[in-house]
């Protein structure tokens, strides 16, 4: 059996708990993903997916119902101890990159593992500069965040997730933003490097023809799951 | 990335520089009002040393005397029976300060006390054929003396020589009698002292009055002209910090049962005046740090909310919350730091300038003008901490963003 690196069980998430404007936009997920695995997260607008991958990157905490990541219960966890297992287990890829302006491709993809270690080092530049090379950035290393094109800053964003070899990544549209020719880049690029290093990807997407070429899609309309089927590899 | 650096520091620096109008700005503003404090400082200090100086160097920090005679009357009330009687109060008769060896020697071995010279002080007339002139004669020991005040640097003609048949007098004085270096001026007391004496040289106190008025001469001379025979008028005393002789004063006083009265008590006015100056350049002080401050915070304020989605993903990125708030921090810190050594920088160009403006008609300096290094060390540190402190409510609004909030919003 594949090894589990995220269990949803029974997870609702409710805004406004407590007033008369209160609602549910979560009505009690179970989810399972599993190792290497790369599934698509699809479903209308409005329909829970951004709080679904807020509460899986830890970033929320379901009102009710329980969230392991590989294997350990993140309810009973105080915040900073959240803090430290987000940065260590979980990638972030967004619509738009963040990356930091002031610094430069290199630098970014190096900055978990300095929030991490701290200070910078060497063995932190050569693991930034091999990311930045899988992704086919090496060169571009010295420029600064803010002088690349937007499918660049979108791979430098993805280099940037890979950086402490986390068992999950969660990409909220990372090609919304992007040329459909970026934008395919951009999906074969995350594809690639899930396969080389088995990383878990749940890849939020508007686009069906990406979904399709996913490991599985999930679909989630009105904070319910209702289709989750494999498909066939590609 | 400098790789002695922790993450804190090295994103400080990187977003200070980022925002480089807003840094230059705000480092300007921390620079001016550093220079205007080191400059203001040492204006005051030097001026203040300057008057301390003019004031302090013509007379004793404090005087023992004798304390003065009161009628005691002889009568006193019974019960049931009042006395009507004026007390008339008497005249002061010129007397001795009685043991004065005993209270110069104990003076002398008091740790808070520098110098102390006996003196014989009392009125006498100088009489140059039909014209005479009141002159408060002064008979001093010139070895103890000079500790108290340096009247050698006063001489301005002449040298400072005292023998027995000699005086120093002012040059108010001299000219008013049209007296020379060497010239013999006949001195007499109300007490039939008379006796005729060489003018040894001729001093410029800085003071017409003083000038025109006192007239030096060796103690035994003056205690033969006033009849004060082996006796002292006064103890003149010099103390380490003349901020502190009037606490000084009290304490020989209370210990001797003398009247102490020290140059504080004389100069009550001048010392007010000190006093309103040093509060109102510390008030400008601190309105000047606190607008500093607020200048900080704002620029700080404003960066948080600039850079409010790149702290959100340094959060989500496993960031911690002590970790954003010492990059804020610390940004306040190094722009405090920068403010300061561009300001003293500022106001040692301030200072240089205002020695070579400031001169007096004859285009010696007006007064002293020099920084304490320490003022510099205060500087920095004091604006270091201001820029900290003020970056306390913006570092800890960054602090408190939720990774979510600050990226979607």
């Amino acid at each position: 059996m594949a090894e589990e690196v995220l269990r949803l069980a029974g997870v609702r998430k409710s805004y406004g708990v407590g007033t008369p404007a209160e609602t549910e936009v979560l009505h009690g997920i179970d989810l399972v993903l599993t190792k290497g695995k790369f599934s698509a997260l699809i479903g209308p607008s409005g329909s829970g997916k951004s709080t679904l991958l807020n509460i899986i990157g830890l970033l929320d905490r379901p009102t009710s119902g329980a969230l392991y990541i590989t294997g350990n219960d993140t309810g009973s966890l105080e915040e900073a101890q959240l803090t430290r297992l987000r940065g260590r287990t979980i990638g972030f890829v967004f619509q738009y990159h963040y990356l930091l302006s002031a610094f430069t491709a290199l630098e970014n993809v190096m900055m978990p593992l300095l929030l991490e270690r701290g200070r910078p080092d060497s063995a932190m530049r050569e693991t930034a500069l091999r990311l930045l090379e899988q992704v086919g950035l090496g060169q571009w290393r010295n420029n600064l965040a803010t002088n690349m094109s937007g499918g660049q800053q979108q791979r430098v964003a993805i280099a940037r997730a890979l950086a402490l070899n986390p068992s999950l990544i969660l990409a909220d549209e990372p090609t919304g933003n992007l040329d459909t020719q970026s934008a395919n880049n951009v999906f074969e690029l995350m594809r690639k490097v899930s396969a080389a290093s088995a990383t878990t990807v749940l890849l939020v997407t508007h686009n069906m023809e990406l979904a399709r070429r996913c490991d599985r899609i999930i679909e989630l309309v009105d904070g319910r799951v209702v289709a989750d089927r494999a498909l066939a590899a590609t | 990335m400098n790789d002695l650096l922790p993450f804190e520091w090295i994103a400080a620096i990187r977003f200070l520089r980022e925002g480089r109008m807003q840094s230059l700005f705000i480092i300007s503003g921390v620079a001016i009002g550093v220079a205007v404090i080191v400059f203001m400082s040492a204006l005051l200090a030097g001026m203040q040393a300057n008057i301390f100086k003019r004031v302090l160097t013509s007379q004793p920090h404090i005087t023992l005397q004798r304390p003065k005679q009161i009628a005691r009357p002889q009568r006193t009330d019974e019960p049931g029976q009042s006395i009507l009687a004026t007390v008339q109060k008497p005249s002061q008769r010129m007397s001795s300060v009685d043991q004065w060896q005993k209270i110069r020697d104990e003076a002398r071995r008091r740790s808070d006390v520098l110098a102390v010279s006996p003196t014989v002080t009392g009125p006498a007339f100088v009489i140059r054929g039909d014209a005479s002139q009141a002159i408060s004669l002064i008979g001093i020991d010139p070895e103890q003396y000079v500790k108290i005040v340096p009247l050698p640097e006063k001489i301005v003609r002449g040298t400072f020589r005292m023998t027995n048949t000699d005086m120093l007098v002012g040059t108010q004085l001299a000219d008013d009698l049209g007296v020379q270096l060497g010239d013999k001026l006949r001195v007499a007391t109300a007490a039939g002292g008379d006796l005729t004496l060489t003018i040894a040289g001729i001093f410029d106190m800085g003071s017409r009055g003083v000038n025109s008025r006192n007239v030096y001469v060796l103690l035994a001379t003056a205690q033969n002209l006033l009849h004060l025979l082996g006796g002292v008028s006064s103890i003149d005393l010099t103390v380490p910090d003349p901020m502190q002789a009037e606490t000084i004063a009290q304490s020989i006083a209370n210990e001797t049962g003398l009247d102490a009265l020290s140059w504080i008590a004389n100069n009550n006015q001048l010392f007010v005046a000190l006093n309103a100056q040093t509060f109102s350049s510390q008030m400008i002080r601190v309105f000047v740090a606190l607008s500093v401050a607020a200048g900080i915070a704002s620029v700080l304020v404003v960066s948080v909310i600039q850079r409010s989605k790149e702290v959100g993903i340094l959060r989500a990125m496993g960031g911690s919350r002590g970790q954003i708030l010492r990059v804020f921090l610390i940004q306040g810190a190094v722009v405090g730091l920068l403010g300061s050594v561009i300001g003293s920088a500022l106001a040692t160009a301030l200072i240089v300038t205002w020695r070579g403006v400031a001169k007096n008609p004859d285009g010696t300096p007006m007064f002293p003008v020099t920084v304490d290094p320490h003022l510099y060390a205060w500087a920095a540190v004091i604006a270091t901490l201001t820029g900290l402190l003020a970056a306390v409510t913006p570092a800890i609004r960054a602090a408190r963003l939720e990774p979510v909030v600050a990226i979607r919003g």
